[in-house]
């Protein structure tokens, strides 16, 4: 039976398996790239300094993968990681109870947008965006300027010298498990794809849409939420603009990692490595010796060329 | 579980009594009474827009009724105590013309999406078993696996696995399904596999409730028939002491005969000859399409047949053959201009106001003398055509969304009668539309066809038949008859759409 079916699947498996293997080959690319620019970056030290940053990144990359896997978008998370590093550096220290119970709040006031959303069928996008200035905002008043301190063990957490692998690698690995795990294996990961592909046969399943909806968002704020801490970690004090490009660099890796607009097509792993893919794109243009107000263009361009092949990888698929 | 169901046969598992449902001045469903028996298979038929899908939808808790009752299984079922959750958990299922799986999902997913209650590790293995178990028992030999991604599958295999979903129990009981147009996609084997299947599942002591055009279908499986028309069951009996031509005349019997006899009825339409010499559109006959088609100058021509059966695609192939040629064979002399039918998806512009949602389609004429737009003109004109269908507005600067349906679609009238195109194109227009609009709209079709427009109108309503010259068939994307004059009756249009019968 499966030698008659062959020829009908592979066309298409074929495509996906091309698909995810792009930003693998990004991420090697730009890799090899750097360590041919710079071979002193090939040590446990150099990994761990050109890679640090993506930390963050991934998880933010995580929350907006999330949100498209329901076909929303979500122009919040950035000043939302802005904000948790403000409270992180504030009022972790010294109330940790407060700290705590702040952080909850944010994440449930995610999970009620999320309902809203559903509800109200409003776009998300202008939820979202409204509810940016409200971080913004808070984020402001919590620490009128830069300064602040971050917690002792956030610190040496993000400091600490892992064995084999530097950090930021183990971190990647990790997220990444956890990631396919809750979205690709889960029942509720099944259920938040199949939201994003087709809202109407969920809701003839009979789940409680308004239900999935904020749990999406709040797993998408539990994300944005360790990214904060992370950041605030690495950069032991906070501002309450520390992470506003997130919200593009969020979205440009989660697309980058194979997730589509349209969706309910969303890949954990490929959005690990788009993160990565993308902070190290910033830091090899640094290794180019361009300046700073060319690279956002360079990097938009990596962006295009690796979108531009998978375009290319469906036409010659022949899927459009 | 087979005995206790054996044990019920007969017995009433759903009752429905004077349910009624209006969508804003339209009654879909005028009081129906309908019992459904365990161990039965009824079969639902009616025209397009007769009330089945309304009465399905209000069965399976997808809609409340305004007026009614409803009982499952004994219990009072009607309002709050009903709706899609609870339909399901009292095991009555339904399979949806339109899909209802997810295309991003794999075939093990797309079951466990419809299992709200199921919830444990191996979730995905057991679905995915499940399901194949299904599909092996319905459609034995379907060559599907349980982690093919639905999107990837033809539109035939997609429907396997829908009508197999539907029917694996899972953890809620299956008491009734209902089936709406399940083989419309299927390939004759499979079709047949489906039917034999409903004969043992009611066999077993279950009901199952079918809704197809297909006669042959109907006939084949069903132990009673019911017939809706106009909202209203007109027929329910053993499908054995029936047949096709009484069955026919039930769905097609003329209720409004006199918008026939109306004044300026065909006749006084201007002596075009209705040969293909004089004509502005002309469609070949060919083996794929049918019958050739054509219109003269100051025809109407009315576009016939059940909903969704090409007669869309033929309008949009016209507009395309007047834009750019188009690629097919059809040929359309001038412009055309489109009425849009769905309003809301592809008619208004919702957030302009009802003067640009009307001069948006005159554009061309607007600019004709210089490259600015006309404004003064384009005020005066919408003036016009305000007066001239009576809109019930207070201001062309308010919103479109203030007007109610009706007045929404004069406007689309008016944004395609004052164009300068020749030939206009009507997608069923009249959808949701109060009587006195269609009046209204009526007059002015015949009206401008006098003075030599010529109008393509698909319409799924048999009165608006008898407002056009000449009415040609349409069933499976073919054209398949042309009526003229006094042969456009319902019982004829009726015979020509239902494939069986017109054999």
């Amino acid at each position: 039976m499966s030698a008659a079916l062959a020829p009908r699947r592979s066309p298409a498996r074929r495509v996906a398996t091309l698909h995810a293997l792009l930003p693998v080959a990004a991420l090697v690319l730009l890799l090899a790239a750097v360590f041919l620019k710079q071979p002193r970056a090939m040590s446990y030290f150099g990994i761990n300094l050109l890679l640090n940053l993506a930390i963050p990144v991934m998880f933010a990359t995580l929350a907006q993968m999330m949100v498209l896997a329901v076909s929303d978008l979500d122009l919040s998370i950035g000043p939302f990681v802005s904000l948790v590093a403000c409270i992180g550096a504030t009022l972790m220290p010294e109330q940790p109870a407060l700290a705590v119970l702040a952080l909850a709040a944010a994440v449930g006031v995610y999970a009620l947008a999320g309902a809203l959303i559903e509800a109200r069928q409003l776009p998300s996008i202008v939820v979202t965006l409204g509810l940016s200035f409200v971080w913004l905002g808070c984020a402001v008043l919590l620490l009128p300027t830069p300064g602040g301190t971050a917690p002792e063990w956030l610190r040496d957490a993000m400091r600490w010298r892992t064995p084999l692998l530097p950090l930021p690698i183990w971190m990647a690995i990790v997220t990444a498990i956890a990631g396919h795990l809750l979205i690709t294996r889960s029942a509720f990961g099944t259920l938040v794809r199949g939201l994003g592909g087709n809202p109407g046969a969920i809701a003839r399943a009979g789940w409680n849409m308004v239900r999935v909806r904020a749990g999406v968002y709040a797993i998408a704020g539990l994300f944005g939420v360790c990214a904060g801490l992370m950041l605030v970690g690495q950069a032991t004090s906070a501002d309450a603009n520390i992470a506003s490009r997130y919200t593009l660099v969020a979205i440009a890796a989660a697309i980058l990692g194979g997730a589509e607009f349209t969706g309910g097509k969303v890949s954990p792993v490929g959005a690990v490595i788009g993160a990565l893919t993308v902070t190290l794109a910033a830091s090899f243009l640094t290794f180019l010796n361009i300046a700073p107000d060319w690279q956002v263009g360079m990097q938009g361009l990596i962006l295009v060329a690796v979108l531009g092949l998978r375009a290319a990888i469906d036409l010659v698929g022949g899927r459009r | 579980m087979q005995d206790p169901l054996q044990a019920s046969r007969g017995e009433v598992l759903v009752e429905a009594r004077g349910a009624a449902r209006a969508f804003g001045a339209v009654q879909a469903l005028r009081g129906v009474d309908l019992q459904l028996r365990r161990g039965e298979c009824v079969g639902l038929v009616g025209h397009n827009g007769a009330g089945k899908s309304t009465l399905v939808n209000v069965l399976c808790g997808a809609l409340a009724p305004d007026r009614g009752t409803l009982h499952f299984a004994g219990r009072a079922a009607d309002g709050a105590a009903w709706s899609l959750r609870e339909a399901r958990r009292w095991g009555l299922r339904c399979v949806f013309q339109e899909l209802s799986l997810c295309d991003n999902l794999t075939l093990a997913e797309n079951m466990r999406i419809a299992q709200p209650q199921s919830a444990e590790w191996a979730w995905r293995q057991r679905a995915g078993a499940q399901l194949m178990d299904s599909l092996d028992r319905i459609f034995p030999g379907h060559g599907l696996r349980p982690d093919d991604v639905v999107g990837e599958l033809p539109i035939g295999k997609r429907q396997l696995v829908e009508v197999a979903r539907a029917f694996t129990p899972g953890a809620q009981s299956l008491e009734l399904m209902i089936l709406d147009e399940p083989t419309s996609s299927l390939d004759g084997q499979a079709a047949a596999q489906l039917l034999a299947y409903i004969r043992c599942f009611v066999g077993e002591g279950r009901t199952c409730v079918l809704i197809t055009h297909k006669l042959r279908e109907i006939f084949a499986v069903t132990d009673r028939l019911v017939v809706m028309r106009d909202g209203r069951v007109v027929q329910a009996t053993p499908t054995a002491e029936t047949d096709r031509e009484r069955l026919v005349t039930a769905m097609g019997q003329a209720v409004g005969k006199d918008a026939a006899s109306e004044p300026g009825a065909p006749s006084t339409r201007p002596a075009a000859a209705s040969g293909g010499a004089s004509a502005v559109v002309q469609v070949p006959g060919s083996a794929r399409h049918g019958m050739a088609m054509h219109a003269a100058r100051g025809e109407v021509i009315g576009l016939a047949g059940l909903a969704g059966h090409g007669q869309t695609a033929m309008l949009l192939a016209l507009q395309a053959a007047a834009q750019h040629g188009g690629k097919g064979a059809a040929r359309v002399e001038g412009e055309t201009a489109f009425v849009a039918g769905d309003r809301q998806t592809d008619g208004v512009f919702t957030l302009w106001s009802i003067a640009r949602n009307m001069t948006v389609g005159w554009l061309a004429q607007l600019r004709a003398r210089s490259p600015l737009l006309d404004l003064k003109r384009e005020q005066a004109q919408a003036q016009q055509w305000r007066e001239r269908l009576g809109l019930v507005t207070p201001d062309m600067d308010l919103p479109i969304g203030s007007l109610s349906g009706g007045n929404q679609q004069k406007v689309l009238f008016a944004r395609a009668l004052g164009s300068a195109a020749p030939v206009i194109l009507m997608d069923d227009p009249m959808r949701g539309v109060d009587v006195g609009t269609k009046r209204d709209v009526y007059a002015l079709i015949r009206e401008e066809a006098r003075q030599g427009r010529t109008f393509v109108w698909y319409t799924t309503e048999f009165d608006e038949l008898h407002h056009c010259d000449r009415v040609y068939v349409f069933c499976n994307g073919r054209v398949v008859g042309e009526l003229a004059g006094d042969d456009i009756s319902e019982e004829r249009v009726v015979a020509l759409s239902f494939e069986d019968a017109s054999a």
